[in-house]
């Protein structure tokens, strides 16, 4: 039996309830989602094309809670949010396990232009038919993945930038997790950022200590015509949290699109980037940290497809593994048989810290076309000797020394994103991070 | 003479790999005093200065080396560091993603950590810096780049002197601090130098050629052949040096 | 629109081949089909002795078991396993046992393939082993190497000659298990040439075997197996060519090598097997399995191939490193054009400390060819300061082609130094003005340039092959012009 069969189980038993509570739009899913879940009988596993070192099986295997009845779990915000960015105002959303609980400052401050709410709230009023004509179309549910969360799904957060609107203010999404057992949370945004608009979300995780939780995510991002898409996903919650995340981007002509992601204290972590560069001359550029210690797993991979001509791509994912930790890249660029002048680059790069860390990486190139620039590279090793020693010669203690170079490695991962304060708050976090110390800002300690 | 002994180096032996390389050297250097040590390619000159600075690459296989009273040798690299022994690299390692700044703030606090005093405030830090730099014309942007990271020859060289002033070492050892300088930048190296020289500190000159002599004068030299010092001299020996080549020397040490 | 350049470039990428021709000669071949008594009838023809046939059973029965590989980047169609005859033997019913009883249609193939055998003729440096269809016709220059104790003959004699030698080593580093094609070659393999160098022998001459499939509807399921003692050197080429046929053969081999302790053992290829013709009709597939074990201290093992031939090829040869210190190396040439697919590149598995392995591939894909590098790079937890650097670089000529790179690196050792780096690039329209203005043709500036990019891998050749194997470039890029 697969991990899922108590999935599909529990959707079959409780369908009412499930669609009661959920967005017409997202209802439609539902069957296509069912079908395509039983066609593929199992979860993707680890030796799986695409899944060297990854079992997603594994990962939903456990007996997780689905809080179907939406019991409402009450959430003590400061207690676990522990991600306040100084220096940097942005419009708040809180999503607790599964729901979203927009924050009156973020009800009250929305500019005209931008919308930020629940799919069960956009499906009430004038974004029901954004939200119909774009859920689904970047997340293929010939993924398991997202077949499963499309399935379970209840609720979502729908972001809408309106055609020409330019954000001043960043949106955040706050994701906590709570529950007194263990909690299977399937949770689904949807940004859509109509031509020639501007929008960047910062989006962070937190658990509350107590139990275990898994977190079913999809993404979906439609990058219109000139417009710009920032998306940047701060991990922050503990080893029980164990995270499946899938992000599409959809890019149309002329857009823009960065996605960034550090894992720093999860548990089991699978991310995947599957970025579709479908108009011309679309600029999508991909980060990733990860900080793996104790028996961390932390497992990114990407495609990254271009289809139309003029494209340019970036990947740049780090891993610094400690202990017993774990990490795999499996990186992808694909380049279509139309798409001439593409540049597609990838770097991964990782240093193992422990004699029991262990790396895998898979940076591939799959080319269709002459006219193109692509490069790989990829290299695992240890941190500079000679650099330490020079450091060392100095007066530089050995730890704070491996401390200071641990965090020079990941300092091009910080450097790309495009929000100053954040790159602040990010290196703060790294270097709390890497010298033990818990990442709380002076604010939030007090 | 009763100058304080700030170096003294008995038997010293010490192996890479497997191979042996300082097979014995004797060495004492006193506060004041500059100190050459000459030789042909491979005669141990580096490993001399990698041993006495701690270099893991280097393991020491008999002989002592005593550091203004203290046991060198049981020291760490940073500990060495903190008691007054500087290196000036032969080629200076580059650093991306770490930021002179933070580097040089780094090493200074650690320091006065060592000596329990408080850190350095950042204004008086950057005062610091500045001051420092102009020993050696360093560059203000150099200093907001990355350690030594696209720094060329002179200014990674010059970047060394800096460090060396912003320390204060009891004793200076200078590997090979001459190589790819032009002439312009090793007299402001060597000015850097003879402006940190003082009646209390000490400096070994590690060097190939006389050329670097000429500016900074030393008041003994040694020829080191083999892991071992075969000569030892004033400033007169270096002249000859200078003109016969090292062939001699290695003739009479066959 | 296609520019004036573009043409040239698909012109001369769309040559013949020039090995096409077929050899009149008697063949003695068993009927098609594949069960055990056909496993028995095989090793029955070559008299073998019971522990050969055991083998052959075993791997037979095994390889029931298993389906064919389908992770390689290739659209294969399913093999008929059934259709194939696997034995077959040109000429007379008995191996030949002087060149006067060669047939002297075969001498006249291999002279037309630049391999005479021919005393008066024998190239002076180097001893060729030739193997036509399933059985080596004939090996050179063995009594020079004999005065040495270097074993140089085909399989099947070292069977007879040194069984022990064969019964210690053989599988020994691929077993029959490794892989479908692995178990089939090990049922079934009909020849191959066999090598042994003695401790503290470094062989004068390079040692060299010349495949060529010659008769319709069959296999080629040979089997070579190179041991190096103690301090020894052997360098080993190997050639293959097939003729034109509008079917697809199969040519599934094996080769094992041993390593010992500061043995070096350089390993050539270059495989120009017949690839198909322009709409992909025929073609060998050339699924291939070549590891060699470096199991001394301080032993080196290289690898370098050109592969031009084959309308499939599958194959990745590896190096074991199980000795502190050993090296492994790989340098690869493929070039793939008209609608031939490859799939190839190495494994380098780490097992000792300080052990070092260096990769550089260089694809280059022309007409609607698909060009793939595969390779693993595995560090396990015991090899300390193990090192590897991976160049892996490809070029596209024309746009309907693909170039695709698939590295998979393991690292389990946090002292070890693991880098790949890949580029895909086209020839750049610079260099080629550049060359036309200097009055060079086009045509022959994409040669030029061709071979000046691959020109890393070609001079690990020995020099005898680097310049077939240059011409062979150029040829298979040129073509007609060239």
């Amino acid at each position: 039996m697969s991990a899922i069969d108590q999935y599909i189980n529990l959707f079959r038993e409780n369908r009412e309830a499930v669609e009661a509570h959920s967005a017409p739009a997202l209802n439609a899913l539902r069957p296509a989602a069912l079908a395509a879940l039983e066609k593929a009988g199992r979860l993707p596993e680890k030796g799986d094309e695409g899944f060297e070192k990854t079992s997603v099986e594994k990962m939903f295997a456990p007996d997780f809670g689905v809080n179907i009845n939406r019991v409402n779990i009450p959430v003590d915000v400061a207690a676990a949010f522990r991600c306040d960015v100084p220096n940097l105002s942005t419009l708040m959303g809180i999503i607790v396990n599964d729901r979203f609980v927009p924050t009156t400052t973020l009800r009250n401050n929305l500019p005209q232009g931008l919308t930020v709410c629940s799919f069960a709230e956009a499906a009430d009023g004038p974004m029901a038919a954004v939200l119909a004509r774009h859920l689904g179309t970047a997340a293929p549910l010939d993924k398991p993945g997202v077949a499963l969360n499309t399935l379970l799904a209840q609720d979502g957060v729908l972001i809408h930038a309106a055609s020409g609107f330019r954000a001043e203010k960043p949106v955040q999404l706050v994701g906590i997790f709570n529950s007194p057992a263990p909690l299977l949370a399937a949770r689904r945004v949807l940004v859509v950022a109509e031509k020639g608009s501007a929008l960047s979300v910062l989006k962070c995780d937190h658990s509350q200590a107590g139990s275990s939780y898994l977190s079913s995510e999809v993404v979906e991002i439609v990058v219109e015509r000139d417009a710009e898409v920032n998306w940047y996903d701060l991990e922050e919650s503990n080893a029980e949290t164990s995270r499946y995340s899938q992000l599409f981007a959809r890019q149309a002509e002329n857009s823009r699109f960065q996605g960034v992601a550090a894992t720093l204290t999860n548990g089991t972590t699978r991310n995947e980037f599957s970025i579709n560069l479908e108009g011309h001359n679309a600029d999508c550029h991909l980060a990733g940290m990860a900080i793996g210690s104790g028996s961390q797993h932390i497992d990114n991979a990407s495609e990254v497809t271009h289809r139309a001509m003029r494209g340019h791509s970036d990947q740049l994912f780090k891993y610094s593994l400690d202990d017993d930790a774990q990490g795999a890249f499996e990186g992808g660029i694909e380049v279509c048989p139309g798409a001439r002048f593409t540049e597609a680059f990838q770097t991964n790069r990782n240093i193992l810290a422990s004699t029991n860390a262990r790396m895998h990486s898979k940076p591939q190139l799959l080319i269709y076309n002459d006219d193109v620039k692509c490069s790989h590279g990829a290299a695992t090793g240890q941190l500079d000797q000679k650099a330490l020693f020079y450091m060392r010669q100095r007066g530089i203690p050995e730890q704070e020394a491996r401390t200071m170079l641990m965090q020079a490695f990941m300092v091009d991962v910080i450097d790309s994103i495009r929000l100053e304060s954040l790159r602040d708050r990010l290196r703060h976090l790294v270097e709390c991070r890497f010298s033990g110390r818990p990442s709380g800002c002076a604010d939030c300690n007090k | 003479m009763s100058k304080d002994i700030i170096l003294e180096v008995n038997g010293l032996r010490a192996k890479v790999e497997d191979k042996e390389i300082l097979k014995g050297v004797n060495l004492t250097v006193r506060a004041g005093e500059v100190h050459a040590i000459m030789g042909p390619n491979g005669s141990g000159k580096s490993t001399l200065s990698g041993v006495l600075t701690g270099n893991p690459a280097y393991t020491v296989t008999g002989g002592s080396a005593t550091f203004h009273g203290l046991d060198l040798l049981a020291l760490s690299p940073e500990d060495r560091s903190h008691e007054g022994l500087f290196l000036s690299f032969q080629y200076p390692v580059e650093i991306p993603g770490v930021s002179m700044v933070n580097f040089m703030r780094a090493a200074v606090n650690a320091k006065r950590k060592y000596f329990n005093q408080p850190p350095l405030s950042a204004s008086d830090f950057l005062k610091l810096m500045r001051q420092k730099r102009a020993i050696v014309e360093l560059d203000n942007k150099l200093a907001s780049r990355s350690v030594n990271e696209g720094f060329s020859g002179g200014e990674k060289k010059r970047n060394e002197i800096f460090q060396m002033a912003m320390l204060e070492p009891r004793l200076a050892i200078l590997d090979e601090t001459d190589s790819g300088l032009d002439i312009d930048a090793l007299r402001v190296v060597a000015g850097g130098v003879n402006q940190l020289k003082s009646e209390d500190n000490a400096t070994i000159v590690i060097t190939h050629y006389q050329r670097l002599l000429d500016y900074i004068k030393p008041d003994f030299v040694h020829v080191l052949y083999k892991g071992r010092i075969v000569r030892s001299g004033g400033p007169e020996l270096a002249l000859e040096l200078e003109e016969r080549g090292y062939d001699w020397i290695k003739e009479e040490n066959l | 629109m296609k520019s004036e350049n573009d043409n040239i470039i698909d012109d001369i990428t769309s040559g013949d081949y020039k090995y096409g021709f077929v050899t009149d000669v008697e063949t003695d071949i068993i009927p098609v089909g594949l069960n055990e008594d056909v496993v028995r009838l095989i090793s029955r023809k070559k008299g073998e002795p019971e522990w050969l046939l055991d083998f052959r059973l075993k791997a037979y029965r095994h390889w029931l078991t298993m389906a064919p590989p389908k992770w390689g980047h290739l659209d294969m169609p399913d093999i008929d396993f059934q259709a194939i005859s696997y034995y077959a033997a040109p000429g007379k019913k008995k191996g030949p046992e002087s060149l006067e009883e060669v047939d002297p249609d075969i001498l006249k193939t291999f002279d037309k393939l630049g391999i005479p055998l021919e005393e008066q003729k024998q190239l002076s440096g180097m001893a060729v082993d030739a193997v036509m269809d399933s059985v080596s016709v004939k090996t050179t220059h063995k009594e020079a190497l004999a005065e040495k104790g270097i074993i140089f003959c085909s399989i099947s004699e070292a069977v007879r000659d040194y069984p022990e030698l064969v019964k210690k080593y053989l599988g020994s580093v691929v077993s029959y298990r490794d892989n479908f094609y692995a178990a089939l070659n090990s049922a079934v393999f009909s020849d191959g040439s066999f090598v042994y160098i003695p401790k503290g022998v470094r062989c004068p001459m390079e040692l060299s075997t010349y495949f060529r499939i010659n008769a319709a509807g069959t296999g080629q399921f040979e089997r070579t197996l190179i041991v190096a003692d103690d301090d020894s050197y052997v360098s080993y080429l190997e050639g293959c060519t097939a003729p034109m046929r509008d079917e697809n053969q199969l040519h599934a081999a094996i080769v094992e090598i041993v390593v010992e302790d500061r043995a070096e053992v350089k390993y050539s290829t270059v495989q120009n097997w017949y690839a198909g013709d322009a709409e992909g009709r025929g073609g060998v597939y050339n699924l291939v399995t070549k590891r060699g074990l470096c199991r001394g201290d301080y032993s080196k093992l290289s690898w370098t191939q050109v592969e031009t031939g084959s309308a499939i090829t599958w194959k990745y040869p590896s190096c074991v490193l199980a000795g502190r210190g050993a090296t492994g190396e790989f340098y690869s040439v493929a070039v793939t054009r008209n609608r031939q697919q490859a799939d190839t590149g190495t494994k380098m598995i780490h097992l000792a400390p300080d052990t070092r392995s260096t990769i550089v591939s260089k694809g280059i894909s022309a007409g609607e060819s698909e060009n793939s590098y595969r390779g693993l790079v595995k560090v396990t937890p015991a090899a300390e300061n193990a090192r590897n650097h991976t160049q892996c670089d490809s070029l596209l000529l024309g746009s309907r082609c693909g170039a695709h790179t698939f590295p998979y690196i393991d690292c389990m050792n946090p002292s070890a130094v693991v880098e790949h780096e890949a580029t895909t690039s086209k020839i750049s329209e610079d260099q080629l003005f550049y060359c036309n203005q200097r009055g060079i043709p086009t045509e022959e500036a994409v040669g030029l340039i061709v071979n000046g990019y691959a020109k890393e891998v070609m001079n690990k050749l020995p020099m005898e092959f680097a310049v077939e194997a240059q011409r062979l470039l150029q040829i298979t890029l040129e073509g007609s012009v060239g």
